[in-house]
């Protein structure tokens, strides 16, 4: 094989490697709108877009991270947590109920970002530990489970999850917004060229006499601040503090992130990539959902199918490009 | 804790660290053993002792597998869905008499873990991502193939595994006492068990030195996932009820406390058997423990995931050293 053709091939496989997703996505909206005359309307397209905004929001940090080299397990029971902390709050009015579970989330963020930054230990059992913790302390707030906070009828921070402007639901709002903000953050800040840094060789950074720590810290308090927001839409939407949701949405997250073509290794990475992800978790949810027949769970099946195939490519590409 | 992570350590105190962290589970074990005696009524009993035994036997089970793959610098997410599909596939099979159903389930397993071995030694997935699709799609589809509904398990031999007794120790701790022995023998004792920490120790000069890496990694998922499968029919057989939906959720979180707990470390290259055996009893004892005392199952929680974090802290201070 000649090198020119080995560099074309390589560049083709990268190019898969970063928008496959999207391009299976809009295959997916395509024959889904051929196939189905309701799939493919404002109505159902809106709904979908609302439920997907709680995951691409939490996404987004879990996208921070990974580039970084880490992992954050901790994001599903931090959202319950925020959830359940915005609901109780509501009643000191709509601003205490954005702050407080925000306050909260990245609080736990910081610890989790020192312990991993600072004391170099392993993200992955750190954030375990923190997985248990948030959601021990979920139970613990709510007499283990059994009092369900609602936020009162008339606050103004229910608009944060139930409010449209000009037809397009407030949480997508927020996840365009986010994601805007959050693709310069990666792509152009000074905060983002250390993050790919790091991911893509932790001595390197060092050696480069980067703030490596720091970084660290910060991804992780972003994280948790993020799935902290999701939670808060989440009980703005949902009018209450739901305690049992949550459970496995960071294991969701992570397979957003890896259809979206952002490598686990680290070092690699789009936050647009990401959300072509989460979007096509969902249509594809959707997808089932309007065949009809099937069992929800085929649903699950059908998840971790899409992602062992994912990975299985995105491994066999990335050394395809070598 | 704060004393053993301050900056500057002199030789000695390392090597505390060192004994702490190989030998830390089994001091926390006898002095909450202590505290119990004083604070705990009937903790001697032989009701609660073995109560406490065939609890903690599903997690144990796991663990020992569990332990295997970290000792290959690896993780197994997948256990609790690989315990779902042998819930899901025991009451199936029953018909055809429980040795027959107890092996259909065990090859169940044996199929998931060449599953996720194949992923991380032929394709090179890392393990958290590779055994993270089988936790997602696992329980799914042993909720398809039971159609998502509880079934009770009337077969008069599962329900005499699951609740009778040999010379008052219950059947399913004598399953998991056997297992114990037998991968503590394979640790220790074969080829395997040597390679598979060369294999975590550094895996590049494992390769080096023709050791067979793939078929070792492929080998411990293999296992690990059996395991989860046998995990899956004793826990079946205590609850006399198939509930694929609940059954095993959250034991990879326990599975790998009780490993790092009983010193394994992370990193790989080393396995502990009675380490894990102890990690396991200590986790299990310690729910108990502040249960019984009318301490919330919340606090209890927080304080497990207090416990994982300093039991890592403990083992990075050997490390550094």
């Amino acid at each position: 094989m000649s090198t020119s053709q080995q560099t074309r091939s390589g560049a083709l496989a990268g190019l898969v490697q970063r928008h496959g997703a999207l391009g299976v996505l809009v295959l997916l909206l395509v024959v889904g709108g051929l196939a189905f005359d309701t799939f493919l309307t404002a109505y159902n397209l809106g709904n979908l877009a609302v439920q997907a905004s709680f995951l691409a929001v939490i996404a987004l940090g879990m996208t921070m991270v990974i580039v970084s080299g880490g992992i954050d397990l901790s994001v599903g029971s931090v959202y319950a947590l925020s959830g359940v902390l915005a609901a109780y709050s509501a009643r000191w009015g709509p601003i205490a109920a954005l702050l407080v579970p925000l306050a909260v989330a990245a609080a736990i963020g910081l610890v989790q970002g020192l312990l991993v930054g600072r004391a170099k230990l392993a993200p992955f059992i750190v954030t375990l530990g923190g997985l248990l913790f948030a959601r021990g302390l979920l139970q613990f707030l709510t007499a283990e489970g059994s009092e369900t906070y609602l936020v009162p009828r008339e606050s103004a921070f229910l608009q944060l999850g139930q409010g449209s402007v000009l037809g397009v639901g407030v949480p997508v709002l927020i996840v365009v917004l986010l994601y805007a903000v959050g693709g310069i953050v990666l792509q152009r800040t000074r905060f983002g060229m250390r993050l790919f840094a790091i991911g893509g060789g932790e001595d390197a950074a060092n050696l480069m006499g980067l703030p490596v720590t720091s970084t660290k810290v910060g991804v992780y308090v972003l994280s948790a601040t993020l799935a902290g927001l999701a939670g808060t839409m989440n009980a703005a939407q949902l009018g209450s503090g739901v305690t049992v949701i949550g459970v496995g949405l960071e294991l969701n997250a992570i397979a957003a992130v890896v259809i979206g073509g952002t490598l686990l290794a680290g070092g690699m990475g789009s936050v647009s990539g990401t959300l072509a992800g989460v979007a096509l978790l969902f249509v594809i949810q959707d997808l089932i959902n309007q065949v009809g027949g099937f069992n929800s769970n085929l649903q699950a099946v059908v998840s971790g199918a899409v992602l062992i195939t994912v990975v299985v490519l995105q491994t066999l590409l990335s050394r395809a490009r070598r | 804790m704060s004393e053993v992570t301050a900056g500057i350590r002199p030789g000695s105190r390392a090597h505390l660290v060192g004994l702490a962290r190989d030998y830390g589970v089994y001091v926390a074990l006898g002095l909450l053993v202590v505290v119990n005696l004083a604070i705990t009524p009937n903790f001697l009993s032989v009701d609660n002792l073995r109560t406490q035994a065939v609890q903690v036997v599903p997690v144990l089970v796991v663990a020992l597998g569990m332990a295997l793959v970290i000792g290959t610098k690896g993780v197994d997410l997948s256990v609790g869905s690989v315990m779902a599909l042998a819930t899901a596939m025991l009451p199936m099979y029953l018909g055809y008499g429980p040795v027959v159903a107890v092996v259909i389930c065990l090859a169940v397993g044996a199929a998931a873990g060449l599953l996720n071995g194949s992923l991380v030694a032929f394709i090179g997935v890392q393990p958290i991502v590779a055994t993270l699709a089988l936790l997602v799609g696992g329980r799914g589809l042993a909720l398809v193939i039971s159609g998502g509904q509880l079934r009770e398990v009337r077969n008069p031999e599962i329900r005499e595994l699951g609740a009778g007794s040999a010379f008052g120790v219950p059947y399913t701790v004598l399953v998991a006492v056997v297992l114990v022995v037998l991968v503590s023998l394979l640790v220790s004792r074969t080829t395997f068990g040597r390679q598979l920490v060369a294999v975590g120790g550094n895996p590049r000069a494992a390769e080096f030195a023709g050791l067979p890496v793939k078929r070792v990694l492929l080998g411990v998922y293999v296992l690990c996932a059996v395991l989860a499968a046998i995990a899956g029919v004793l826990a079946t057989a205590r609850l006399t009820a198939s509930d694929p939906s609940r059954l095993g959720e959250l034991i990879e979180l326990s599975a790998i406390t009780a490993v790092v707990v009983g010193g394994t470390p992370l990193s790989g290259g080393r396995v502990r058997v009675l380490g894990t055996v102890a990690g396991a009893v200590l986790m299990q004892l310690i729910t108990a423990t502040l249960i019984k005392n009318d301490v919330p199952a919340s606090v209890a929680q927080m304080a497990q995931a207090l416990i994982i974090v300093a039991a890592v802290l403990v083992q990075r201070e050997r490390n550094a050293s």
